[in-house]
Parts: structure tokens; C-alpha cells; sequence
């Protein structure tokens, strides 16, 4: 008996009057929770390999299963709660830094749930999007706000690069080695079928997926894996990561046993070494290095893609982002606080960065009073949850949205925050072959070309309420916002108005 | 003709295709009453080696050597299906011993059984199909490939 | 337009109708048969007796098939000679049936030594006919010793047939084992001993010398007592009207890879024709039911001027005793003849595997639910072990063996 033994936090509980031993539960769990046992002739569990993330519970056919969360509990104490507790004891025990997957679990502020969206009543008509166009569509880059003519007086249509989205949602980055080869075919595939882009994160691009070029954004990072010359042709637009909203301030660090095979090729480093991406681009100390990086990119493909910077969502994000946009980037992506991850350490997760919401009122704000709003096109990410949220986005000032956690759950990801382990029961955040061939990429583009199509016509709905038919015409439009329950102070650097007022 | 085919990439080996089966072919509503207890006799099988799995169910061969091996006339092709009429079954396994593919078992009382893309049963579509989690087994027609037949009944596909 | 006679009424002539009409529609088409039933197939007679089928259950097409393939059958109709000169088959009955083409289709008979003293036994059967059956099954009662001359496949199923409806069985046979025309010794006794639990008796290696009434005098000098005698010894083909037709004939009417006699528009097919054993290369009456139907098919439509050809003969059969089922195929060679044996064995299973060349020849299995039907497969299309994973199916039989190229041609919907 040792004295950080907790009774396990979930059990399994099994009707045993469902249940017809078909084990495959047991076959499904790569946990390894669920043995049959001959001699009992039942099945039995091991509950404290269970992770939640109801696998078996999903494909029982007799629904004969469910997980809950243990109710043995310490003392209650609402200063030193459970899983204050049990980290502790697992800190005791290991001395290691506490490790973390997808985004942070805990209660802070969710502004978009605080913002509420106007609609048209009697003075102003609102648009029925089944019967009357409505525009989705939005390009991101720099646009030209002067026009230039020539000697003879004909305007000059040099437009710098763009990148058009038949809505404004695109997937944002996750590796090759983070996530499966199938997770990425699913969002190659429905980013195509979809006219939006998925990103390749710091992984590189596995050579299957060049034909998903035109809708793949291709990620530069701190440790430059993966990249070249073919690479950075591939795609529609390149992106720097600068820092990511899960954990900014920090790298990444790639366990050496998950690069093997076509991970390590695609990554360009060799089998079993760790992948470490840099905290900062060692490159990169000041906005001139990132210029540097920028027009070095943009040199290499012939100023034909759009260059974006993405950052982390921290204090004086405002002012990082008008660095970035006098850097020569045609996108800013910024991640907010609740962004997901395979791996972080959790104590940066939960504590370091802001809210996405705050840091895009900030930025866009920032932008506009230094009048360069137009010189970039701003993206943000961060939980994006909803239609909902997407519209609110756009209301406060954004182009475009990031999605990530909202793609991983339409493919099957059932949020039970254990990518670290590598033993994803849905095929996702694994790189075990008889675990990855569970997301068969059909089903998985299928379900995200859906959720894209769903939202496509929910915010057509919003939008048509409010009487705005496009994009374009409700980006920055903050009067569409009301707040609730908000603080004077939350009101003005959201720039809205209260609920009422 | 549309077959029920598998794409062993996909294959889980979760065996939920053969309890599905069970059960569509069990006459019951309720799959626990129908299989709880029970050893299951379904009419697809998952095979598998060191690297995959995938699910066998009959092929509904152009030339069923099965047809032609049963010693009571019992198997028969109807509209392209293979199928057994079980009155006439003794169970002699003939037809065991003579189908390449391994897709003709005896149900629990020693009579022939096979899949007959459940037809007949009150799912009307095939269980395995609809009840596999990863779209691996499909029920498809092959009808643009080009297909051959070997004179032993194999269905030969040539080509895409 | 043609005129096809086939000479008997079984699963090879019923095949060979439907091969002719995949071909010729048209063509005339008269079935000779000596029995006065429609086509069944005669192994099911033992299922008759033990209560699994019955005389509509037994018939081996729909009540409309000969209608519907326009075919004529003249019940009760023997051959009794072919003349080739003027076209003409001969009745015994004396009746005259002009053909452009034969099928002689005309099966096997028991065969019956010259016992002494066989005259004096009162009640004593055949098992090949249906009216063998319907005899046998009036002459026995509850009350009734039976014994069974010949513990070969007729034998005994006609024993686990009575089972049931007799007092007791005793099967004697000149061989030392059980089914010696199939099983090996080690597989013969494992048999031996389920038949003997499920309260058969035998004695081998002993037969019976003569009869005096309901006595038989074995050649041990041993006496049996029996109310009711079958004799299934062994079965002879049906050659003679071929032979005297011309056609060579050697056990049974020989016949090419199209089924085609040495005479010309003479075909024949099922238990009464040789054709070749592909595991030996040897020709050997193959005298089972699927071969039967592929050979009267394969006739059927040579008859009708379709190209059709059956090189794909090989022995095998499937046969079960209560519920007990051996499964054997093609030929089973010794080391001495340069084969190999894979084996595996409990104490109520065997499977012997054997391969030669790089081939697999044959196979016994038995008291395995194992789909054999893999195994025989590789013999039959003679697929070189070297393309499979003969590792991983010799310990079962499972398409995971085959590469992945044929797996996914049988398996796999092409996108």
C-alpha cells in the first residue's frame, strides 16, 4: 500500500444482464481495462487504466457499458480540491513536471458564452438565406487600400496573395506525429472538398498529402523539421509559428519512440531521436528578425503565398500583433488560452496567455488606431466551439477562425485528455498502426465536411438576422454585440456595448 | 450484383460483424436476450494473420461450386444469391469441404447456414454492414469491374 | 437440331440437362431412367432411414425441372444396347430412341461376391437405391440384428442410418479399418472408436465365408447371428452398354478433360465414367457427388457444341457419423514417396496435412470445425505452397494465408 494510492478515478460499470461477453470491449481498449475472464466465464475490468474515453462504451452493441467518475473522494475542501490533491501526490512520487493533452480544463472566463448577437426587428430586414444570396466566402492577406493607376490612368491590379475560403473556418495546425496520418487525410480531404485549408503544424507534409496542396497551410516552427524547398512550395500559404495558445512561451518535445517510420521521413530527422522544437526561433529576437524570416519565405516562393505569423494569445498581445503586421506577414493567427495540444506541461496550460476573445478585441482595436488593419488579415483560434462563437469572432474584428478541437471531436475524439499517452482509442493522437487504421478517413472527412456544412448554414442564419449578407460586412461590426454580465472594463476592451444599453 | 465486401485497411477486428449477424438472424428484437449465454453462429467470420483482420462472408460466386456440390440440392441461386433452403439440408459439410473461401458453416444444429445478405431476415439490409464502426465491410456492386470466372467457380476480378 | 439422350436419371444426368439448355434451347432432350422417381441424389437414403429427409424433401431439383428444361423422361427405361451405326439407343423394353448425342450417365451397382449359401438368407439388401431404403426400412423393427457386410462409406452410413430403428448393428469387413478406401489407420481407429460408442459393432479383418439362413459363417470360423443382411461391399460402374457401344472402358468408361468416350457423339459423366484424379494423374472412377454434377455439366455443354472442360477431378469427401464429421481430399503421400505430413492431433481430432513438391496433395481432418474447404481449394487449383503463408494455414484454414493481392480480389470492394 503506498501513500499516493487513490481508489481510480473512473469505474466501469457493466450490466451484467446486457452484457453477452462479445469482448469487444476488450478487443477496443488499448488501455487494456477489459479481459474476459474463462473462468468466471464474464467479463472483468481494470478501472485504473481507464481514461474515459468511452470507446467500449461506444461500440458495445448491447449497451452493457458506461464509465462514471468515481464518487470515492478525499475529504471535500474547496482550497485543496481532488485533482489538486492527486497531482501533488503525483509530483511526490515522480519529481517530474506534470504533463497535460488538449485544452485547458478549467473555469476561466468564456467570453463568446457572455456576448449575445443582435437580430432585425421591423426597422431593418433581415435576410432569409434559403431564398437570398449570402456571401461566406473571405480572402485573407494584405489587401491594397490605395488604388495605384498608371501613366495612362488604368488602375494596376496587382492584388499580393491571397487566400480564399468558401467560409471562414479553417483547421488549424497539428502535426504529423501529433495526430495520425488518417486524422490528417481526413482533414486534407475535407479542407479540399470544403474550399477552406488544414495545416501541416511542425510535422512536416507526408508525401501522400502534396496533392492536397492548394488547401494545405505549411508550418514553419522553432524547429524548422519537415521543411524545404518542395515543402514550402506545397502549399497554399506558410505559416511561422511563433508561439501556440496551449503553451506560449515554450517548445515542444517530441518523445523519440513516436518518430518512426514515415513520421521520422516526414519530419526529416532520424528514427528514435527526440523531435525538440526550440522555445524561441533562434533566429528571431526582434520584429526585423521576424521581417527577415518572412522575405526569406516569401523569396523562396516567389511572393505567390501569403505568409502568416502565428502567436500565442498573451498580455501585450496588441502590441505584438502591429509588430507583426509592419513585419511584411499578410495573416496574424493568434491562440488564446483554451487552445488544445497533444502534450503541455500543465501548469503553462492552465496559467500563461489570455483569453482569445480579449486578445482579438485588443488587436483588431490596435490595428485599426494605427490604421494598418488592412495591411493583415487576422486569424484566431483558441475554442472555437460553435457557429456561434465563429460569428461573434468575426463581430469583434477577426477574418477568419481556427479550429482544432472542434475537428478532432467531429472525427471521434471524445475529449479525454490522455494524447500524451499515445494509445488513442479513437486513432487520432496515435501512431500505432492497429489504433490509427480505426479513423477510416471516408468517415472522417465525411463528419467534418458535415460539421463545416452545418455551421456554413447557421451562420448564414445569424448573419441573414442580423440583415447582413456577408463576411465582409460583419467583420468588426461589434454593434451586432451585446455583453452580459460583463464588467465595465471587460465591456470597453471587448468594445461593446452591455445587453440593454 | 451487389456483395457485401470488406477492406481489410479498415478492419478493426472488433468482431461486432459477427454478433450483428447472430443477432439479425436470430428473429429477436433484443440482441442481449438473443446472444446472452449463447455460443453464436454467425455467417461471417473475422480472419485474421499477424498484421490484419478482415471479415469473410459468402461471395455469392458467378459459379458456386457449393450449388453444384450439394448432395440434397439444398443450395440453390436465386437473383444472384446463394442460398440454403434448410428443410432439405442433412448437413453433410459437402459444401464445407468444397467452398474456397471458407463462407458456409453449420448453425447450431449441424444445418447449413450462409450469409444471404440478410434478405430475408427482418433487417433487410445487412447487419455487418451497417453495424460496423469503421465502414470496412460494404455493401457494394462490383457490376463496372470487370469480372472472369474460373472454371472451378471462383469469381475472378480483373482489374479496376 | 439435336437430339440428346442421356442414359440414366442421377445428379450427373440432372447436371447434364442443365449444361445442354445453357447452350441449346432447343435441341430434344430424352432422360432414360430405370428408376421410377424423379432425379435424388442416392447419398441421402441413409438420412432417409435415420429421419433427416423424405421422399419430397429428397428430390434433388423443383417439381417443374424437367418441363422447364424440356426434357422427356421415360421412367422405368433401361439402355439396353446403342447402335451406333444407325443412331438408334435401344430400350430393354424394346423401345428405339433416335440421338445425336449420348450422355451415359448410368452410375454404379452394388457389387455382390458369390457367397456361399447367400441364397438361404431370408432377408438380405443392397443400400444404393431409394427402393433399397424403402425395403430395408419395411424389413427391420426394433427387434431386428442387423449386419452390414463392408464398413466402407456405404456401410456405414447405412448403419448410423438403421441406428435407431434396430435392436443392434454389427459391420465385418475383410479390411483392418473403417473407411480403408479414405482413412489411414490412426484415422480409422479414432473413427472406429466414435462408431463403436455410439453402439455400432464391428469385426475387421474378418468377413463373412457363407450364409446358411440367418447365419453367417465368418472366415475367422466365427458365427453371426442377424435377422437382416446389407451388402455393401463395394459398387461396380456401369460400363457394359459403353463397352459395347465401342467406347474403351477400363473400372469405369473412360473419358477426357470434355467428357467425351473414345466413340464419337458418345459422352459419359458421374460414377459409371473415368476421367483423372488431378493429386495422382492416375484415372480413377471418381465416384462422388460434386464431381458428378461437374463432369454431367461439363458433358452437357460439349454435347450442345458449347466448349466446357473438367480438369479439376480430385477425391474428396465429407461424411459424418453422429455428428462426428471426417473431411478428406486428393492423395495422401508417405515419405517414402516423397510427400511430407503436417499433423495435428487430440484426443478427439485429427489432421493430417500432405505435401508434396511444393504442393499440397490432400488432407484428413477429423473431428474439426475447420473450413476445409480452403485446404482443398490449393489442391484443386494447384496453388504453389510458396504463395502462401503455409505456416500460418496449416494450423488453420484461413484466407489470412493468401497474399494480399488475392485476399483483396475475393474480399475487398474496388473503389
Amino acid at each position: 500500500m503506498s501513500i499516493d494510492f487513490l481508489y481510480p478515478e473512473f469505474e466501469v460499470v457493466r450490466n451484467m444482464d446486457r452484457c453477452i461477453t462479445c469482448r469487444v470491449c476488450e478487443r477496443q481498449c488499448a488501455n487494456e481495462v477489459h479481459a474476459y475472464n474463462e473462468r468466471l466465464d464474464k467479463m472483468v475490468s481494470d478501472e485504473s487504466k481507464c481514461v474515459n474515453c468511452q470507446r467500449c462504451v461506444s461500440l458495445c452493441p448491447t449497451r452493457a457499458l458506461k464509465i462514471v467518475k468515481s464518487d470515492c473522494k478525499l475529504r471535500e475542501n474547496a482550497n485543496w480540491q481532488n485533482d489538486g490533491i492527486r497531482e501533488i501526490y503525483k509530483q511526490a512520487n515522480s519529481g517530474g513536471v506534470l504533463l497535460s493533452s488538449m485544452g485547458n480544463p478549467k473555469e476561466l472566463p468564456v467570453y463568446w458564452d457572455r456576448m449575445l448577437i443582435n437580430a432585425s426587428q421591423v426597422t431593418n430586414p433581415s435576410i432569409d438565406p434559403l431564398r437570398e444570396p449570402m456571401e461566406t466566402r473571405v480572402f485573407l492577406g494584405k489587401k491594397n487600400v490605395k488604388p495605384e493607376r498608371d501613366e495612362s490612368g488604368n488602375l494596376i491590379c496587382k492584388v499580393p496573395p491571397q487566400l480564399e475560403l468558401d467560409l471562414p473556418v479553417m483547421f488549424s495546425a497539428m502535426s504529423y506525429g501529433s495526430i495520425s496520418y488518417n486524422a490528417h487525410a481526413s482533414l486534407a480531404r475535407a479542407a479540399t472538398e470544403m474550399g477552406t485549408y488544414y495545416n501541416t503544424g511542425e510535422g512536416g507534409l507526408h508525401e501522400d498529402f502534396y496533392q492536397y496542396g492548394p488547401n494545405t497551410i505549411v508550418q514553419v516552427a522553432s524547429g524548422r523539421f519537415g521543411v524545404h524547398e518542395e515543402y514550402l512550395a506545397a502549399g497554399a500559404a506558410i505559416e511561422i509559428k511563433i508561439g501556440q495558445g496551449a503553451k506560449p512561451g515554450i517548445g515542444g518535445h517530441l518523445p523519440g519512440s513516436k518518430i518512426v517510420g514515415d513520421v521520422s521521413r516526414t519530419r526529416m530527422i532520424p528514427e528514435g531521436s527526440d523531435a525538440i522544437s526550440p522555445a524561441p526561433h533562434h533566429d528571431i529576437y526582434s520584429i526585423e528578425d521576424l521581417r527577415q524570416l518572412v522575405y526569406s519565405l516569401k523569396e523562396a516562393t516567389e511572393y505567390k503565398k501569403p505568409v502568416i505569423v502565428k502567436v500565442a494569445a498573451v498580455h501585450n498581445i496588441a502590441a505584438i500583433a502591429s509588430g507583426i503586421a509592419r513585419s511584411g506577414a499578410d495573416i496574424i493567427a493568434i491562440d488564446g488560452i483554451r487552445g488544445g495540444t497533444g502534450a503541455a506541461p500543465t501548469r503553462i496550460r492552465d496559467n500563461v496567455g489570455i483569453p482569445i476573445e480579449l486578445a482579438l478585441a485588443a488587436v483588431d482595436q490596435r490595428l485599426r488606431d494605427e490604421r494598418i488593419r488592412n495591411n493583415v488579415s487576422l486569424v484566431v483560434g483558441g475554442s472555437i466551439r460553435s457557429a456561434a462563437d465563429i460569428v461573434k469572432a468575426i463581430a469583434l474584428g477577426a477574418d477568419a477562425c481556427y479550429i482544432a478541437t472542434g475537428a478532432l471531436l467531429a472525427l471521434g475524439c471524445h475529449l479525454c485528455r490522455t494524447c500524451q499517452t499515445g494509445k488513442c482509442n479513437w486513432g487520432i493522437a496515435t501512431q500505432r498502426p492497429e489504433l490509427v487504421k480505426r479513423l477510416n478517413p471516408d468517415i472522417g472527412s465525411r463528419r467534418l465536411i458535415n460539421l463545416l456544412t452545418a455551421w456554413k448554414h447557421e451562420i448564414k442564419e445569424m448573419m441573414g438576422g442580423m440583415g447582413i449578407n456577408s463576411i465582409e460586412a460583419l467583420r468588426g461590426n461589434r454593434l451586432m454585440l451585446r455583453g452580459v454580465g460583463l464588467t465595465e472594463k471587460e465591456l470597453e476592451i471587448l468594445g461593446i456595448s452591455h445587453a440593454g444599453e | 450484383m451487389k456483395r457485401v465486401y470488406v477492406n481489410e485497411e479498415w478492419c478493426l477486428g472488433c468482431h461486432l460483424c459477427e454478433y450483428n449477424c447472430a443477432f439479425a438472424n436470430s428473429g429477436m428484437d433484443d440482441m442481449a436476450e438473443a446472444l446472452k449465454g449463447k455460443k453464436i453462429f454467425p455467417r461471417i467470420h473475422v480472419e485474421e494473420n499477424d498484421r490484419i483482420t478482415f471479415a469473410v462472408s459468402c461471395r455469392h460466386c458467378e459459379d458456386p461450386i457449393c450449388v453444384k456440390s450439394c448432395i440434397a440440392g439444398a443450395i440453390s441461386k436465386r437473383d444472384g444469391v446463394v442460398c440454403v433452403d434448410q428443410d432439405k439440408c442433412v448437413g453433410c459439410l459437402t459444401c464445407v469441404l468444397v467452398c474456397p473461401y471458407g463462407a458456409l458453416a453449420p448453425n447450431e444444429n449441424g444445418i447449413m447456414q450462409k450469409c444471404e445478405l440478410c434478405l430475408t431476415n427482418s433487417f433487410g439490409e445487412p447487419a455487418c454492414v451497417s453495424g460496423c464502426p469503421n465502414n470496412a465491410i460494404v455493401y457494394e456492386s462490383r457490376d463496372e469491374v470487370q469480372t472472369e470466372v474460373d472454371p472451378d467457380g471462383r469469381t475472378l476480378y480483373v482489374g479496376d | 437440331m439435336k437430339r440428346y439422350v442421356i442414359i440414366g436419371n442421377g445428379v450427373a444426368a440432372a447436371a447434364c440437362i442443365e449444361g445442354i439448355r445453357s447452350v441449346d434451347p432447343q435441341g430434344t432432350l430424352t432422360v432414360l431412367s430405370e428408376e421410377p422417381y424423379e432425379v435424388y441424389c442416392r447419398p441421402l437414403i441413409s438420412y432417409y432411414l435415420e429421419g433427416k429427409t423424405d421422399a419430397e424433401k429428397m428430390k434433388y431439383r423443383g417439381a417443374d425441372f424437367y418441363q422447364e428444361n424440356g426434357a422427356k423422361v421415360l421412367y422405368e427405361e433401361k439402355a439396353a444396347s446403342i447402335d451406333t451405326e444407325r443412331k438408334r439407343i435401344v430400350t430393354e423394353k424394346g423401345n428405339e430412341i433416335a440421338y445425336t448425342d449420348i450422355c451415359i450417365a448410368a452410375g454404379s451397382s452394388p457389387f455382390v461376391p458369390p457367397f456361399e449359401g447367400l441364397e438361404t438368407v431370408p432377408e438380405k439388401y443392397s443400400f444404393m437405391t431409394l427402393d433399397d431404403a424403402y425395403a430395408l426400412e419395411k424389413a427391420v423393427s426394433e427387434e431386428s440384428r442387423v449386419l452390414i457386410i463392408g464398413a466402407g462409406l456405404i456401410g456405414l452410413k447405412c448403419a448410423e442410418g438403421l441406428k435407431e430403428r434396430v435392436k443392434e448393428i454389427t459391420v465385418c469387413d475383410l479390411a483392418e479399418r473403417v473407411l480403408s478406401s479414405i482413412l489411414d489407420t490412426e484415422c480409422a481407429a479414432l473413427m472406429q472408436e466414435h462408431l463403436e460408442n455410439n453402439g455400432i459393432s464391428f469385426l475387421l479383418g474378418d468377413s463373412a465365408k457363407s450364409f446358411s439362413g440367418n447365419k453367417a459363417i465368418m472366415n475367422s470360423g466365427k458365427e453371426v447371428e442377424f435377422d437382416v443382411l446389407v451388402l455393401a461391399v463395394g459398387v461396380r460402374a456401369n460400363t457394359q452398354i459403353a463397352k459395347e457401344a465401342g467406347c474403351e472402358v477400363n473400372r469405369g468408361i473412360l473419358i477426357n478433360d470434355r467428357m467425351q468416350t473414345s466413340m464419337e457423339h458418345i459422352y459419359a459423366a458421374g460414377d459409371c465414367a473415368e476421367g483423372t484424379d488431378i493429386t495422382s494423374g492416375e484415372h480413377k472412377v471418381l465416384a462422388i457427388l460434386p464431381n458428378a454434377y461437374m463432369q454431367g455439366y461439363c458433358a452437357g455443354v460439349n454435347m450442345a457444341g458449347g466448349q466446357a472442360v473438367f480438369d479439376k477431378g480430385i477425391p474428396m469427401n465429407s461424411i459424418g457419423f453422429f455428428g462426428f464429421h471426417a473431411m478428406t481430399a486428393g492423395s495422401y503421400y508417405t515419405e517414402a514417396d516423397g510427400g511430407r505430413m503436417y499433423e495435428e492431433k487430440t484426443e478427439n481430432s485429427i489432421k493430417r496435412l500432405f505435401t508434396k513438391d511444393g504442393f499440397l496433395t490432400g488432407f484428413i481432418l477429423i473431428g474439426r470445425e475447420e473450413r476445409a474447404g480452403i485446404y482443398t481449394s490449393m489442391i484443386r487449383e494447384k496453388i504453389p505452397l510458396a504463395e502462401v503463408d503455409f505456416d500460418l494455414l496449416k494450423r488453420a484454414a484461413t484466407n489470412a494465408a493468401f497474399t494480399e493481392e488475392k485476399r483483396k480480389g475475393a474480399f475487398s470492394a474496388v473503389h
